[in-house]
C-alpha cells in the first residue's frame, strides 16, 4: 500500500511543525525570519498538499493507507498510521490554502505586537496538529493531536496574556472542549475494547471497516454518541458552544484560523471521518446517533443565528455565525448528506476566514475598535475591504449562482428535505437561511453603511499585506463556486468516489430557488429593518427585553454559572469545609491528646528526673546550636547534598568493588 | 544504529543529570519540580531499560510498574503543584530562596 505520495505523507503536519520548532528558537527581535520561516512552511506544506491531492484525483474513490507499529504491550500493539482519500485531501488542502493565507495576513496585522516570533510559533504549531488530525488513520492518532489542537488554540487565544480576559477565555475554551473531550475518550476506551483495533482502515480489520462495524454490534451507537460528544466540544456544538464567542479575545488572525480552517472544522470532519459508525444499522438512512446529531445541529443553528442578531462586536457576530454554520453541517452529516457538509465546510473555510481576515482589517484601519456602534459608512475610506468583505458575506447569506456558500447550503437543504424521519429540520434550516441574511446585512449596513460615527472618522484602508490575503480569498470563494455547482458536481461527486457529468440543465434546482427567495426575504428584511440602523438598534427600541435576552446570549453563561459551575463551587466548598473542620479537627482532637498526656508527665518529669537531666541537656543545646548552623533552610543547598551523598557512596561502592 | 543497554543508560543518566541541575540551580519553585519529573523519567527509563535488556523481556511485567510510576509521579506532580500554589498564596514568593523557614 505504500506507493506513491502516502509514504511521505507525514511530512504534511511535520513541516509546520519544525517551522514551529525552529521559530520557537528564535530571539525576540527577529520577526522577520519567523515569519519568513512560518509562510515558508506553510508554503511547503501546501505544495505536499497539493501533490497528495493530485494523487487522489486520478482514481475515483482513491483511499491509501499506511499503518505502523507505536509500540507493542505484551500480545497487543498499538498501531497508529496516515490514510489519504478525497476527504483527507480536499482538507488537507484547504487547511494550507486558507492558513497561508491567514499567516500573510498576521504579518500586517501582528507588526507592531512585541511577541511577533512567539506569534508565529503557535500559528505553526496549531497549523501542524490541525494536519495531523486530517490525515490521522488512527483514532488514537486523530485523538492526540486534536488534543495538541486544544493545546495550540489555548495558547492562541491566551496569546495576550496581560489581559484578564483573554487568559479567563483561553481557560474556558480549554476546559469546555475538555468536557466533550472525556466523552470522545471513553467513546474510543468502547471502542477498542470491542474491536481491539482503533485504526480506521486496515485491509478490512479497521473499526469502521465493515468486519469491525459488525463486531460493535449495538454498542456502536453508544459510541458514536460519545465520540460525537467531542465533536460537539470542538465545534461549538449546543450546549458546549459557550467557549467559541469568548476565543474572539486573542487575535483576529487566531479567530480566522480557529473558526475557519482548522479548530471548528476538527469537530465536523470527526463526524464525517467516522461516519460509519454513526450510520451503522440505519433503518432508511436513520439511526439514534445521527438523529441525535441533527437535532444537535438544529438547536445550534437557530439559537446562535438569533444570538447574533443581538450582538455589537463585529467578531462576536462572526463567531455566533460560524456556530450556525457548524450546526448547519452537523445538520447535513446527521441527513446522511456527508459529502454536503463537507462542501460547506469548505466553502465556510474560505468565506468564514475571508470575513473575520476581513473584520480584522475593519478593526485595524478602526484603531482597535470592535463594536459596530461605533463604525459605519467605511465604504468609502477603505473599499477593498469593502468589496471582499461583501463578497463573503454574499457567501455566507447564501446568494446564489457567483458564490461558493450558495451551492453548498442548497446541497445541504436539498439533503435535508429528502430525510425520512421528518421535515422540520428542513423547515428550520429555511429559517435559519433567513436569520443568516438578516444578521449579515445588519452588520454590512452598520459597519459600512449609513453615517460614519466616532471610530470611522479616522478609519483608514489597511496595508497591502493584509489587503492581498483578503484579494485571494475572495477570488476564492468565486471561482470555487465552479466546482459546486449542481450542472457540474465535480467535487461533491469526487467525495462520493463517483465521476462528474456536465449537464446545464441540472444547474437551476427547485432548492435553489427556494434558497433564493428566503436569501432574498432575509435580506430584505434587513435592509427594511436596518436602514436607519445608528447608535442604538432598532429591534432593541422595539422590544427592549427580546433584545436584552438575544444580547445576553440566552443568558446560558448565566445559567451554566448558576446550575453546573454552582454545583462545582459548592463541592469544592463542602470538601473544604470537609478539610478544614472534619480532618482538621481529628487532627487537632489527637494533638489535644496528645497535649493532655504531655501535661500529666510534665509534673513528672520536672520533679522527679530533671535533677542530672538539666546538664545533659545543656550540652545538647550548645551541640545543637552548632549544628543548627548548618541550617541554612535553603531546600537547595539539602538537595545538593542529599546528591553528594549520593555520589560518595556510589564512589565508595565503586572503591569497595 | 541498533539500541544497546548502555544507550539507554547515557541517555538516563544524562537527563538524571540535567534534572538535578535544574533542581539544584533554579531558583522557581515550578522549576524545581520539573527538575524532579525528570529525574523521576530518567529513573523510569532506567528501570525499562534494564527490564528490556534483562534476562525475562517478553512480558509486560516491567511497562506495568513503569506506568504505575508514571501515574503516582502525574499525581505527585500535581501535589507539588497544589504545594507551590499554596506556598506562592501565603508568601507571595515562588523562589527557594526566600522560603527559608526551616532555617536553624
Amino acid at each position: 500500500m505504500s506507493n506513491g505520495i502516502i509514504a511521505h505523507l507525514w511530512l504534511i503536519p511535520a513541516v509546520p511543525l519544525a517551522a514551529s520548532l525552529v521559530i520557537l528558537s528564535l530571539a525576540n527581535t527577529q520577526g522577520t525570519a519567523a515569519a519568513a520561516v512560518a509562510v515558508g512552511g506553510q508554503v511547503i506544506a501546501l505544495l505536499f498538499a497539493l501533490a497528495a491531492f493530485a494523487q487522489t484525483l486520478a482514481t475515483p474513490g482513491y483511499r491509501a493507507f499506511q499503518n505502523f507499529t507505536w509500540f507493542t504491550f505484551g500480545e497487543q500493539s498499538l498501531r497508529l498510521g496516515f490514510v489519504l482519500d478525497p476527504l483527507a485531501a480536499v482538507m488537507l488542502v484547504m487547511i494550507t490554502f486558507v492558513s497561508l493565507w491567514i499567516f500573510v495576513f498576521s504579518v500586517g496585522y501582528m507588526a507592531a505586537d512585541r511577541n511577533f516570533t512567539r506569534f508565529f510559533a503557535y500559528l505553526s504549531f496549531f497549523s501542524a496538529a490541525m494536519l495531523g488530525v486530517v490525515i490521522a488513520n488512527s483514532l488514537l492518532l486523530l485523538f492526540i493531536c486534536w488534543e495538541l489542537v486544544g493545546l495550540a488554540s489555548y495558547l492562541l487565544i491566551g496569546f495576550w496574556i496581560h489581559k484578564p480576559s483573554a487568559a479567563a477565555a483561553a481557560k474556558k475554551a480549554f476546559i469546555t472542549t475538555r468536557i466533550g473531550d472525556l466523552g470522545f475518550f471513553l467513546g474510543m476506551l468502547w471502542l477498542y475494547d470491542r474491536s481491539g483495533t482503533l485504526l480506521f482502515y486496515d485491509g478490512g480489520g479497521g473499526c469502521i471497516e465493515h468486519a469491525g462495524l459488525v463486531s460493535l454490534g449495538a454498542s456502536a451507537t453508544f459510541i458514536a454518541l460519545l465520540i460525537f460528544c467531542g465533536a460537539v466540544g470542538k465545534s461549538g456544538q449546543f450546549p458546549l458552544h459557550v467557549w467559541l464567542p469568548d476565543a474572539m479575545e486573542g487575535p483576529t488572525p487566531v479567530s480566522a484560523l480557529i473558526h475557519a480552517a482548522t479548530m471548528v472544522a476538527a469537530g465536523v470532519f470527526l463526524v464525517a471521518r467516522t461516519y460509519p459508525l454513526f450510520s451503522f444499522g440505519a433503518v432508511h438512512g436513520v439511526t439514534p446517533s445521527l438523529t441525535v446529531v441533527v437535532w444537535i445541529g438544529v438547536v445550534t443553528a437557530l439559537i446562535s443565528a438569533f444570538i447574533a442578531l443581538g450582538q455589537f462586536d463585529i467578531k462576536r457576530i462572526l463567531a455566533y455565525s460560524t456556530i450556525s454554520q457548524l450546526g448547519l453541517m452537523m445538520v447535513s452529516l446527521g441527513v446522511g448528506g456527508v459529502a454536503a457538509g463537507i462542501l460547506h465546510l469548505l466553502a465556510h473555510g474560505f468565506f468564514k476566514a475571508l470575513l473575520f481576515l476581513g473584520s480584522g482589517s475593519v478593526i485595524h484601519g478602526c484603531h482597535e475598535e470592535q463594536d459596530i456602534r461605533r463604525m459605519g459608512g467605511l465604504r468609502g475610506l477603505m473599499p477593498v475591504t469593502f468589496a471582499t468583505y461583501a463578497i463573503g458575506m454574499m457567501a455566507l447569506s447564501g446568494v446564489p449562482l457567483f458564490f461558493a456558500g450558495a451551492w453548498t447550503k442548497e446541497d445541504i437543504l436539498h439533503a435535508t428535505s429528502e430525510w425520512p424521519a421528518s421535515r422540520v429540520p428542513h423547515y428550520l434550516m429555511l429559517l435559519g437561511v433567513v436569520l443568516t441574511a438578516l444578521y449579515m446585512t445588519r452588520q454590512m449596513i452598520y459597519v459600512f453603511f449609513g453615517q460614519r460615527r466616532a471610530a470611522a472618522e479616522h478609519a483608514h484602508e489597511s496595508p497591502s499585506v493584509m489587503t492581498l490575503p483578503l484579494i485571494v480569498l475572495a477570488t476564492c470563494v468565486v471561482l470555487f463556486s465552479a466546482v459546486l455547482t449542481p450542472a457540474w458536481p465535480w467535487l461533491h461527486r469526487y467525495l462520493s468516489g463517483e465521476r462528474a457529468v456536465f449537464h446545464l440543465a441540472q444547474l437551476i434546482q427547485p432548492a435553489l430557488l427556494l434558497a433564493l427567495v428566503f436569501v432574498a426575504l432575509g435580506i430584505g428584511l434587513g435592509i427594511a429593518i436596518y436602514r436607519r440602523a445608528a447608535e442604538s438598534d432598532p429591534v432593541e427600541n422595539a422590544s427592549p427585553a427580546l433584545f436584552r435576552f438575544l444580547e445576553n446570549r440566552m443568558w446560558l453563561d448565566e445559567l451554566y454559572d448558576g446550575t453546573v459551575l454552582a454545583l462545582a463551587r459548592a463541592l469544592s466548598r463542602a470538601s473544604d469545609l470537609l478539610d478544614r473542620y472534619f480532618w482538621d479537627g481529628l487532627a487537632r482532637g489527637v494533638g489535644l491528646i496528645g497535649r493532655w498526656l504531655g501535661r500529666l508527665t510534665k509534673g513528672f518529669d520536672e520533679h522527679a528526673i530533671n535533677a542530672g537531666a538539666n546538664d545533659a541537656a545543656g550540652l545538647a543545646r550548645g551541640f545543637g546550636r552548632i549544628l543548627s548552623l548548618r541550617h541554612s533552610g535553603q531546600v537547595q543547598t539539602y538537595l545538593g547534598v542529599i546528591a553528594l551523598g549520593m555520589l560518595a557512596l556510589l564512589l565508595l561502592y565503586a572503591w569497595l568493588i | 544504529m541498533t539500541p544497546t543497554l548502555q544507550l539507554f543508560l547515557i541517555v538516563s543518566a544524562a537527563l538524571f543529570c540535567v534534572g538535578l541541575l535544574a533542581a539544584l540551580s533554579r531558583r522557581h519553585a515550578i522549576f524545581i519540580l520539573i527538575g524532579i519529573e525528570m529525574m523521576l523519567a530518567a529513573a523510569g527509563l532506567n528501570f525499562i531499560a534494564f527490564w528490556r535488556f534483562g534476562p525475562q523481556p517478553a512480558p509486560p511485567n516491567g511497562v506495568m510498574v513503569t506506568i504505575f510510576a508514571i501515574a503516582i509521579a502525574a499525581a505527585e506532580a500535581a501535589v507539588g503543584l497544589a504545594l507551590v500554589i499554596a506556598a506562592y498564596r501565603h508568601y507571595r514568593t515562588t523562589n527557594v530562596d526566600q522560603l527559608d523557614q526551616l532555617k536553624g
